[in-house]
């Protein structure tokens, strides 16, 4: 019961309902329904269970048309058929239905045979159609798949060939799918379908990875290479078979494994004389075949830096008459064959790699052709990224990196690359004066270790380093997000960031933080400052012993008043520089304000040497004038951890010392409160 | 009374209902369900009170009914009927003359099933 199909017939006459129900019942499950309105309702109810509806036009409420018209906008009328049933025979509504989108019309009177006959054979159209999509969906989704692949290789391989990548990427994509598609029309001895020729097409792009591994000097000599150089250059196919082989855990991957394919043995020719492994004839994959011929053809008719670019009937002339190795005579019947339309189609994409805006308006234009294939899309919409992140970069004057694990390296930016001094491609970064000159090797160290030591979920890391840039110390700030694989247990893949200058940014803060903490006249610690520090070192519960110095100058009012406040800052700044120079590292000294000082430093057994030495090395002439100091001391560990009342100690003792013939030092003691209590230090206070 | 001789009757196509729906057993009782079916006085009620739309729809139906069981006479004067009603919105004289012979057909049609249905025993 449960697997009949069900049928929805909706009529008004109950009699017609029942007669086709008749006819149908042992077959199918029958809902019915007598206008339209309830029709749509047990559509939106029973959408994956109905499989065909069958409609009478004529109907209250809402009427067959208006039903059809309903499921055109809710999009019903794909994925269930409509059988129109009705009594009118008049073409208007026959062909209106089928404008509808209605699969059949039957007039009545209808027999049995032609109602069991047309119901069946639409519902298994339907069922085929939507096989069909889905069938269609699948194959969309592993293209797309291989496409995500073919970015993640991509993105991180693509800056290699300095520019020239891109496009000969987009060339080789174009003439291997225009040669495979001239191939299968000609023979179909290689078992080619629509599928590998897409795979073949998107591994295509991944022919030349391997040249990663060859030095820039080589890839890049302008002029002809040197035996060794070659033999180096030959290294790029095996090279590249290697990289694709060892990304972990894709090996099985369709496109990987036609990319292994492609990347080894692009160099091989029809009679055994290329390399690396001299196969021969139909030895040689087919879609190496085809990406060896395409990229003879390319290299060919593009400008390189040792050579000009041919014209498109020289090239072919120079591949047909063998000058670049000999080729499947089958596919160079192929790329005659496709001479035109080559011409015609690279032209769209070859231009001038050095002016981006013509890069871009020629994405564009293809674009609008919508001709292009999804994968041809996505190489051109890389190329548009990598544009729009190097335009961004460079305006906003910032460091850009990727860094990848494996292989280890590091690409910048085109702007970083320039300000750091830097090659764009940085392969072993530890080893490079990037990690080892620029960041020192810890900190590089540490940036890395940080990266890695990342979760998926809390991906982002910042630091601050102090970089060497051109041979600047300079304060920058990384930023980077690390980069995890989909995985069950996911997998460090590197990181990709930014480095931004904050030098200026950092110096301000400290001048800012030093304006706030200094006494701007003589650069010793305001009062505020020196009180918390002392307050934060006499609770550190350290165990050292320590003293409070305070000090003013006897006569400082008579040297602002004889010689002028300019001379008493003079004075001041001077008794300052006496203060920083009689003091150690540790010692800390702050002017409180006026002619007040305070030292907070460090004794072992006995404080009075250092006491005395200080007070000395302060006192005596400046210019004209004398400097005589009260100074008092008192000690850290009579404190009991408050600093008001170390400051209070010390401030008694040199008020003491003034009570008492001024010029002089002493330390705090009981003696000095008796004499306060004699000479009123309250009073003073007032 | 046979189904034969009931389809004579009422001036309908014996053979040509046979052909399309196979057995007599289906035919009868299709031609029985008729009797409740509630078309015509559909009709008759729509036209009382001049609501076209409702009995053109009612005419259709009947048309479609008798169609269907190839009830020759009846879908005749019923398909002349809905074409005179169809997309109108006024009543005119011409409705009538057409309604009557429907009526006429109706009535005939119906009393030879009703004899059916007795000597059938339904």
């Amino acid at each position: 019961m449960g697997s009949k199909k069900k049928i929805l017939i909706a009529d008004d006459s109950e009699l017609n309902r029942s007669l086709l129900s008749d006819m149908l019942a042992d077959t199918f499950d029958i809902v019915e329904v007598e206008n339209g309105m309830e029709a749509m309702a047990v559509l939106h109810e029973q959408e994956l269970e109905i499989c065909l509806l069958l409609l009478d036009i004529v109907m209250p409420v809402m009427d067959g048309f208006e039903v059809l018209a309903a499921m055109n906008k809710s999009g019903l009328i794909k994925s269930i058929p409509v059988i129109m049933i009705s009594a009118e025979t008049n073409f208007s509504y026959v062909d209106r239905s089928y404008a509808l989108g209605a699969s059949e019309y039957i007039s009545r009177p209808f027999d049995e045979r032609t109602v069991r006959h047309r119901v069946i054979s639409t519902i298994m159209l339907s069922s085929k159609q939507k096989e069909l999509s889905q069938m269609l969906a699948i194959q969309m989704y592993e293209k797309e798949k291989d496409n995500r692949l073919m970015i993640e290789i991509l993105s991180n391989l693509m800056e290699f060939r300095n520019g020239e990548s891109g496009l000969h990427v987009l060339h080789i994509h174009t003439i291997t799918k225009l040669l495979l598609e001239t191939l299968i029309n000609k023979t179909d001895r290689y078992h080619i379908s629509q599928n590998d020729i897409n795979l073949i097409t998107n591994a295509s792009a991944l022919h030349d990875i391997g040249k990663i591994a060859i030095p820039t000097e080589i890839l890049n000599k302008p002029g002809k290479l040197t035996d060794e150089e070659f033999a180096i250059m030959k290294t790029h196919s095996a090279e590249g078979a290697r990289i694709l082989s060892d990304i972990p855990l894709r090996e099985n991957e369709p496109l990987i494994k036609v990319g292994y394919q492609i990347c080894r043995w692009h160099h091989e020719r029809y009679d055994g004389r290329g390399y690396p492994d001299g196969l021969k004839g139909e030895e040689i994959p087919i879609g190496a075949q085809v990406v060896a011929l395409a990229d003879v053809y390319d290299a060919l008719t593009s400008k390189r830096v040792y050579k000009d670019a041919f014209s498109h009937e020289k090239a072919v002339n120079m591949i047909v008459n063998g000058e670049c190795g000999i080729f499947n005579p089958l596919l160079l019947e192929c790329l005659e064959e496709i001479a035109e339309t080559l011409k015609h189609e690279l032209h769209v994409a070859s231009i001038d790699s050095s002016s981006e805006k013509e890069i871009l308006s020629a994405v564009e234009t293809m674009m609008k052709d919508g001709e292009m294939g999804t994968s041809k899309r996505t190489i051109q919409l890389i190329e548009r990224e990598k544009m729009k992140y190097n335009f961004f970069a460079r305006l906003s004057k910032e460091i850009l990196f990727d860094y990848t694990v494996i292989p280890e390296m590091i690409i910048l930016s085109e702007w970083g690359a320039e300000y750091l001094g830097m090659q764009e491609k940085i392969l072993t970064p530890k080893e490079s004066d990037f990690g080892a000159k620029i960041f020192s090797p810890q900190d590089f160290n540490d940036l890395l270790e940080k990266m890695k030591n990342t979760t998926p979920e809390d991906s982002v890391t910042e630091t601050k380093y102090l970089l060497d840039i051109n041979g600047q110390k300079k304060w920058n700030k990384i930023i980077a997000k690390s980069v995890w694989s989909d995985d069950d247990v996911p997998e460090y893949m590197g990181a990709f960031g930014k480095i931004v200058d904050i030098d200026d940014e950092k110096k301000k803060m400290q001048h800012l933080e030093s304006l706030a903490t200094r006494d701007q006249l003589t650069g010793l610690l305001n009062h505020k400052a020196f009180k918390s520090e002392v307050s934060r070192i006499i609770n550190s519960g350290d165990g050292r012993k320590y003293i409070l110095v305070f000090f003013d100058m006897d006569n400082f009012k008579m040297a602002n008043d004889e010689y002028g406040h300019m001379f008493g800052d003079e004075v001041l700044k001077h008794a300052a520089e006496r203060i920083k120079h009689s003091i150690r590292n540790a010692d800390i000294a702050s002017r409180m304000g006026g002619d007040e000082f305070l030292i907070f430093m460090e004794y072992k057994d006995d404080p009075e040497p250092q006491v005395k030495r200080i007070f000395n090395q302060i006192s005596g002439e400046y210019k004209d004038f004398n400097i005589r100091l009260s100074m008092g001391i008192s000690f850290a560990k009579d404190a009991e951890g408050e600093y008001d009342k170390l400051f209070n100690m010390a401030d008694m003792a040199a008020y003491s010392v003034k009570q008492t013939g001024k010029n002089s030092y002493r330390f705090y003691d009981e003696t000095v409160s008796e004499i306060l209590n004699e000479s009123s230090f309250e009073e003073r206070k007032l | 009374m046979t189904l034969k001789e009931c389809y004579e009757a009422m001036g309908a196509d014996y053979d040509e209902v046979m052909s399309r729906l196979k057995t007599e057993e289906r035919v009868q009782k299709f031609l029985i369900k008729i009797l409740a079916d509630s078309s015509y006085k559909l009709l008759c009620d729509s036209l009382e009170v001049k609501n076209i739309e409702e009995a053109f729809r009612a005419a259709h139906t009947l048309k479609g009914v008798g169609q269907n069981l190839s009830l020759t006479k009846m879908y005749q004067s019923a398909s002349v009927l809905a074409d005179v009603l169809r997309d109108r919105h006024d009543y005119g004289e011409d409705i009538e003359p057409a309604f009557e012979q429907v009526k006429l057909d109706y009535e005939m049609t119906m009393s030879a099933i009703r004899k059916l249905a007795e000597s059938v025993g339904a």
